[in-house]
């Protein structure tokens, strides 16, 4: 493919990182979504591996989207969704759990297709979610404000006005800014529902090298129908279509050795 | 191309008729009340022989007026903003049952304000209660409720699903995400809505015509009547006396001036407090 992610070097590191197979943060298993007639989801089994950023490739509508909000519980805003099965985050199925939704939702960090930055200023973006934590300490809320907006490369870019609002900001900052914002968090997980898909191309490899920065200390679910984008990013894919999984594994593996017609198609079509 | 350019000129024409109508209204009113507005009409009670043409003004209209209004939006604000919320965020996932209750606000909304009068009435009667600042303030506010749930209602519903979701996503209850996103995101559209509220409230003659009573004085307690300037100008407006009859019209500016005032005040305030919001 003449990618350097796919170089024998490459292939070589990650079969020998396979063979120190990272732990999966993330399991889900029979997992089913319908609404009403329509089976969104059809018997989903994947594990996520620590550390690692898995991108959710497939056409739009396959049901890439509907399987991230399963996983941080956005599902129960909708009363037609009819969700069935297990999705375990350390080891609790946060499906059939007793724990607060809150609480489970911190784990998680979401980045969705355009920012939606609160109605509030750029700093009180970030201490929004510390707050939620409970944080009260100012000088403890301007340190992680600092910190989570150099994270994402926000910092030496808003730091002269930090009051003002989050709106100003440019669209590809407002991305940055909702990442710092769900960073101050601490999640383990980012869930990120094409986060470029609104952006210019040089916002969206701002976003996307922050990803691989960030994946040595966050698992990185990624959602994505741009099949370039898949191909830079993925340490594993899965491959969605029409509620399924079609198939699963390393890139090279998927994108080099299509075993499937659907992802051979999808291949074809996405170059 | 011939066609479009005579529906636009159609469409352009009752625009601008609209704000003729307006501009029209204001005129009239000027041009047949503006000799009998001096300060004595709006600083001063009316005196003895004031509705056969002797000294004093309304004052007393005015003040029943905006007691009334601001009574009765602070009530309809602390029912509606919950209720608007609630449709908005706790009921989310149910659609049919905010439908039924949209459309029960819809039905509200259109009664016409004489039967609201009536049923204050009725209320007042089964408590015993005279016409009084009071039965107004109440009668007033159950007629704008309606009108202030359904307008916080749509401004909620032009917030971005994204926005809610976002905020349920970094770890808020659904009360959090109530009070610290969806209002401070619908806030400059919530200004918009009291305001307008408070001047249906404040224009409305129907209502209070049973409920508040009329009085030549300045309410002092709530269970005295208050005289409000709809029922001013009603008043004076039926009499035979030419003097009286031109301040009816000068008191209709005075409530005017009062609606354009707070119209003005609510595009200022909503456009003040929008510089924050997502757009």
């Amino acid at each position: 493919m003449g990618n350097p992610y796919f170089s024998p070097n490459n292939s070589e590191q990650l079969r020998v990182l396979r063979a120190t197979e990272p732990e999966a943060v993330l399991r889900v298993s029979n997992l089913n979504v319908s609404a009403g007639d329509h089976h969104i989801l059809k018997n989903i089994n994947l594990e996520i591996p620590k550390n690692r950023i898995t991108v959710l490739l497939g056409p739009s509508g396959c049901g890439k989207t509907t399987l991230l909000k399963c996983m941080n519980k956005l599902t129960d805003l909708y009363r037609e969704l009819k969700v069935t099965g297990n999705i375990y985050i350390d080891n609790d199925d946060i499906l059939n759990t007793t724990a607060s939704i809150p609480d489970i939702r911190q784990k998680m960090g979401l980045l969705s297709q355009r920012p939606y930055p609160l109605p509030v200023s750029i700093y009180k973006n970030v201490a929004y979610g510390l707050k939620l934590k409970g944080v009260r300490d100012k000088k403890l809320i301007a340190f992680n404000v600092e910190k989570h907006l150099r994270e994402v490369g926000l910092w030496e870019e808003v730091k002269n006005r930090l009051n003002s609002p989050a709106s100003s900001l440019s669209i590809g900052q407002q991305q940055r800014l909702c990442l710092a914002r769900g960073l101050a968090v601490k999640p383990g997980i980012i869930l990120a529902d094409e986060p470029t898909s609104a952006l210019d191309p040089t916002s969206s490899k701002i976003i996307e090298d922050l990803f691989r920065d960030m994946k040595k200390h966050y698992t990185i679910i990624l959602v994505t129908h741009v099949l370039r984008q898949a191909i830079r990013l993925a340490d594993h894919v899965i491959f969605m279509h029409d509620g399924e999984i079609i198939e699963q594994g390393p890139p090279e593996e998927l994108f080099e050795n299509a075993r499937t017609d659907k992802l051979r198609a999808y291949l074809i079509d996405g170059n | 191309m011939l066609e479009e350019k005579f529906f636009i000129r159609l469409s352009a024409l009752f625009t601008y008729s609209l704000i003729a109508v307006l501009a029209f209204i204001i005129i009239v009113i000027f041009y047949k009340g503006f000799a009998a507005l001096n300060w004595d009409m709006v600083l001063k009670t009316p005196k003895g022989g004031y509705y056969y043409g002797g000294e004093g003004g309304v004052l007393n209209a005015i003040t029943g007026s905006l007691y009334i209004a601001i009574g009765a939006t602070l009530i309809a604000v602390l029912i509606g903003m919950p209720a608007a919320l609630y449709l908005n965020v706790q009921l989310i996932r149910y659609r049919r049952t905010q439908n039924t209750i949209r459309y029960f606000l819809d039905a509200l909304w259109g009664i016409p304000s004489i039967v609201y009068g009536a049923f204050g009435f009725t209320l007042m009667l089964f408590f015993g209660m005279n016409a009084s600042l009071l039965a107004g303030i109440i009668t007033v506010a159950l007629l704008i409720s309606p009108i202030m749930v359904r307008t916080f209602d749509e401004v909620l519903c032009t917030i971005p699903k994204g926005l809610h979701e976002a905020s349920l996503a970094l770890g808020s209850t659904r009360t959090e995400t109530a009070f610290r996103v969806m209002f401070k995101q619908g806030f400059p559209g919530f200004i918009t809505a009291v305001l307008l509220s408070f001047g249906r409230g404040i224009g409305d003659a129907a209502s209070v015509l049973f409920t508040a009573g009329y009085t030549d004085n300045i309410p002092v307690t709530l269970d005295e009547p208050a005289a409000t300037l709809p029922l001013a100008i009603f008043f004076q407006l039926g009499s035979p006396i030419p003097e009286v009859r031109d301040r009816a019209f000068a008191a209709s500016i005075i409530l005017t001036i009062i609606i354009l005032s707070i119209s003005l005040g609510a595009r200022l305030l909503s456009k003040r407090f929008s510089k924050t919001n997502l757009k």
